[in-house]
């Protein structure tokens, strides 16, 4: 089926998310939307899925026009979507969650699960899937979840398929052979959608490419443009694509983890039996696919994980078992992975945001009473360090974009004396120009003699930043590299195949 | 206490193995909660002793089939009994040492062995009818089991349901008002239901089109309940109590045969109408929440309105429209107190009903049997307190009217433990 975009404008308040955007997707062709985050891709797709209602211009299938009061008016018409964040119900089975909104029922009202489980099994055959029907998806590797919004959408016959970041949660070899379903999708006609940041992926499987830039279209681009033109294209000037980093320096060991286990509420190891040491004026890199533990890992160090065994210290004092506080002081510097839930508080402002982790000590408080004066100056001081884009130091940490957010966590964190600095994807969702500006930091705080840990799912991070990389499967580390190490191998030991690292 | 996360009937099996090593976890709650129990019992026989022999009578007087009574000597028996718990723990200790779980039966044979124990304790030289403890039993559960239905769906759809306890009062007043005024107790259960869907409306619209915190609006709304229907009860109905508030009662229908079944038959099938309507409730729910069209996009809703909305169902219409079902089952649970037991309205006559039909949700893990079953223990330890208190047992009533309050306390927080309730209970769904 042929897709058509014509016009659309969507705003949310006086932000335009979508301005007139035009777009046209023949049948049986890959077409890439390639922006940054927040240049308006994912609200271009909610509009055309019905989520949203446009503010003006029309959405056209085989040259009629289409209006969608809801999801259910895009499915019937034969839109389909995976989305980023999968809409999958987890304590539902395969089969419950890809007939929920078209069930057919036998008599008494009865569920038909077979008729179900017969239309997983068909799909998943035509395209080699190996998904039970029966299995509860909140058990499935995030990998296979994928598969079964793909069944999901297929079982509704959709013949526009749009996928919506579908490769960040993948390993790279699962995203190959996601590329892989898209061309055999492709090959029965079906309309696709591709929407991403990635270039190498774009460059991959793309018929055509569409660049969004702030909710407008700049420009087509061939597959076979380059990388840096694709980069330049989306973020509308010339950017680096490598981080400029001196050999590192390592000093003595400084942080030690030894036979680290963290177990969670179910009593689930989720960390397992991990050991690896960090040195002074070294970057390591956790490498691996989200939900493999490196979370639950990080949270350790920081100790707010109530149940471990094993031993973490830091210049030979103890960090697990003490309390959060205790850590804090000991000098760690902890970027968290979802700023806006663990690493700010919204409804505050920046300079409030910036003492959180010294609420009770000088300069900021005396006599139990706050120092504004002194807070007052710390934040534009900050402010003007961290070249945090904001009207003032008075606004509220939730009115800031993702990368200024991320600017006033850094501030908080690096401003104290750091023995040690952790980073939780550090740059996830956030502009090209602040990705530059916190990789340049974390090169900076290695060089004045901090060991750093980042932990990032995206390779291309791991590989510019990283002296050595850990990767972790499953909550054990697979193995530690040297930060050279080629990106296949790296895929491999990311999927657990233990042993290609020698 | 393990925890499994509640969805259908047939997933009662632990959380999928996927692969990650488990650590051995020793969770000893049980166990000590049991050598409590053994030392209570212990407490009771040697300390609080009491002599003679307790009989424990099987049938009544007008029952087909009779059964002969229980004498039970209540030394020998205290023996028998601590002796029986003792190996109880003992066995819970060496499951929990080993790091397995204490399976149900062991619960429950715990419980019926230690509650033996404690009727014949409590009953020495005194005859305990088992048949008429049942029986209140259940009169005493029903109202809480159509609350906790109305629980169960409501929260089940995502919207947490405080208003419980304001729904059966609406109930039992509309139905007492209307029934004495109709003289039809079939009238009074239709305005049951209608109470409880007015409740109803009141909380989804607050909650779902306004988006007030679900509980803030529950809690007021029982206020506002309580105190509207005592005004009214003062002003309209003792004005001419005659005419406004005196309900007939709904007959007795025995079903042929069930009803003659020893000890149970009483219990269960020679009720009034409402009680037949719960068991038709408690089966439809069950059956329409795991294995229809209506119970998957329910549950849907509840844990990921979402992902409910991207495949077309309209999250709160589904929401508002559960709730106002929720709201007739619960309304029709009041009319137990009007037109099924007391006979006759009086200022908030429930009692708190409501909060313990609530604890039932959480016990039965929001999955209606269960719920029931959580219900029925509520009801049971309630009974017991009236039991003993008539038959003149000699144990302090200050604390048997504690009773049916610490069976639930201890239910919801020792038993129960972790659990995790419908993903999206109590989050109102902002599309933007």
């Amino acid at each position: 089926m042929k897709l058509e975009l014509r016009g659309i404008t969507k705003r949310f308040g006086s932000l335009v998310a979508n301005d007139h955007i035009d777009l046209v997707v023949e049948p049986g062709e890959i077409h890439c939307l390639l922006g940054e985050n927040g240049a308006g891709k994912s609200t271009l797709m909610n509009v055309l899925y019905g989520l949203y209602q446009a503010e003006e211009g029309d959405i056209l299938l085989d040259d009629s026009v289409q209006h969608f009061e809801g999801p259910g008016d895009a499915m019937r018409a034969g839109i389909g979507m995976v989305h980023q964040h999968f809409m999958l119900i987890p304590v539902f089975t395969v089969a419950e969650n890809v007939m929920l909104g078209h069930e057919e029922t036998k008599a008494g009202g009865r569920l038909n699960l077979d008729a179900a489980r017969a239309r997983v099994r068909e799909i998943s055959a035509r395209f080699g899937f190996d998904v039970d029907p029966d299995a509860l998806v909140g058990d499935l590797p995030v990998g296979i979840q994928q598969r079964v919004e793909i069944i999901k959408a297929l079982s509704r016959d959709a013949s526009v398929l749009v996928f919506d970041e579908p490769t960040a949660v993948l390993t790279p070899q699962e995203t190959d052979e996601l590329m892989t379903i898209m061309r055999q999708l492709k090959s029965e006609g079906t309309s696709i959608v591709f929407i991403t940041h990635k270039l190498r992926e774009v460059r991959e499987v793309a018929d055509r490419i569409t660049v969004v830039r702030l909710g407008k279209i700049v420009g087509e681009a061939s597959p076979t443009a380059s990388n840096s033109e694709l980069a330049a294209l989306m973020v509308g000037r010339n950017v680096e694509l490598t981080v400029h980093k001196e050999p590192a320096r390592p000093g003595a060991a400084s942080l030690v983890v030894e036979h680290l286990d963290v177990i969670d509420a179910n009593g689930i190891k989720v960390v397992n039996d991990v050991s690896f040491e960090v040195h002074e004026g070294e970057i390591l890199a956790i490498a691996g696919v989200q939900g493999n533990g490196q979370t639950e890992l990080t949270e350790a160090i920081l100790g707010i994980q109530p149940r471990t065994n094993g031993s973490i210290s830091l210049n030979g004092t103890r960090l697990n078992g003490q309390s959060v506080k205790k850590v804090l002081n000991a000098g760690v510097g902890f970027v968290p992975e979802d700023r806006t839930h663990d690493g700010l508080v919204g409804e505050f402002t920046i300079a409030e945001n910036l003492m959180l982790d010294r609420s009770d000590q000088q300069p900021f408080v005396k006599g139990g009473t706050l120092q504004l004066k002194a807070l007052n100056d710390f934040a534009e001081e900050k402010k003007r360090e961290f070249d945090i884009r904001a009207e003032s130091i008075t606004t509220h940490a939730g009115r800031l974009s993702g990368g200024n957010q991320q600017k006033v966590v850094l501030a908080r964190e690096l401003s104290r004396e750091l023995k040690l600095f952790v980073a939780s994807q550090p740059t996830r969702g956030i502009d090209v120009g602040s990705i530059e500006f916190v990789h340049k930091r974390m090169v900076e705080t290695r060089d004045a003699g901090v060991p750093v840990i980042v932990v990032s799912t995206e390779l291309d991070e791991v590989v510019a930043l990283a002296d050595r990389i850990a990767v972790m499967y499953r909550g054990s580390i697979v193995g530690i590299v040297p930060g050279d190490t080629p990106r296949d191998v790296l895929g491999l030991m990311m999927a657990g195949e233990t042993g290609v690292a020698a | 206490m393990s925890v499994t996360t509640p969805n259908t009937p047939h997933e009662t099996v632990d959380p999928v193995d996927d692969g990650l090593e488990k650590a051995v976890v020793k969770k000893w709650k049980a166990p000590i909660a049991f050598a409590i129990f053994v030392i209570i019992s212990a407490l009771l026989f040697f300390v609080a002793r009491r002599d003679g022999v307790t009989e424990l009578r099987l049938s009544a007087e007008n029952d087909a089939i009779k059964l002969p009574s229980i004498e039970a000597p209540v030394m020998a028996t205290g023996i028998v009994v601590v002796i029986l718990l003792a190996l109880m723990t003992a066995g819970a200790f060496w499951l929990a040492n080993q790091a397995k779980r204490i399976p149900l039966w062991l619960t429950a044979v715990f419980g019926i062995v230690f509650m033996y124990g404690f009727l014949t304790w409590a009953g020495a030289d005194k005859s305990i009818p088992i048949t008429g403890l049942l029986l209140g039993s259940v009169a005493l559960s029903a109202p809480l089991i159509f609350g906790a239905l109305g629980g169960v769906i409501s929260e089940r759809v995502g919207v947490v349901n405080v208003a419980i306890e304001g729904q059966l009062l609406a109930g039992a007043f509309l139905s007492a008002f209307v029934a004495s005024i109709t003289r039809n107790p079939f009238a009074g259960l239709l305005a049951a239901i209608v109470a409880g869907v007015l409740v109803s409306f009141v909380l989804a619209a607050f909650a779902i089109k306004y988006l007030v915190d679900q509980v803030i609006v529950g809690v007021v709304l029982n206020v506002l309940v309580a105190g509207l229907t005592s005004f009214l009860y003062s002003t309209v109905l003792s004005s001419n109590t005659e005419a406004f508030n005196t309900p007939p009662r709904l007959p007795r229908i025995p079903i042929p045969l069930l009803s003659d079944i020893p000890i149970l038959g009483r219990v269960l099938f020679d009720q009034t109408i409402i009680i037949y309507l719960m068991y038709i409730a408690i089966a439809l729910v069950f059956y329409g929440l795991f294995f229809t069209k209506w119970g998957l996009r329910l549950r849907a809703v509840g844990e990921h309105p979402q992902a409910a909305d991207t495949v077309g169902i309209r999250v709160n219409s589904t929401r508002f429209w559960n709730v106002s079902i929720a709201g007739a089952i619960a309304g029709l649970g009041g009319a137990y107190f009007t037109l099924g037991s007391v006979g006759g309205f009086t200022k908030e006559m429930t009692a708190g009903a409501g909060f313990i039909a609530l604890a039932a949700v959480i016990f039965g893990r929001w999955d209606p049997i269960r719920a029931t079953l959580a219900a029925l223990l509520f009801g049971f330890a309630t009974n017991l307190q009236n039991t003993l208190g008539a038959i003149g047992s000699g144990v302090p009533s200050e604390f048997l009217l504690m009773l049916p309050y610490l069976v639930t306390i201890f239910a919801v927080a020792g038993l129960v433990g972790q659990v995790r309730g419908p993903a999206a209970s109590g989050k109102p769904y902002i599309k933007s």
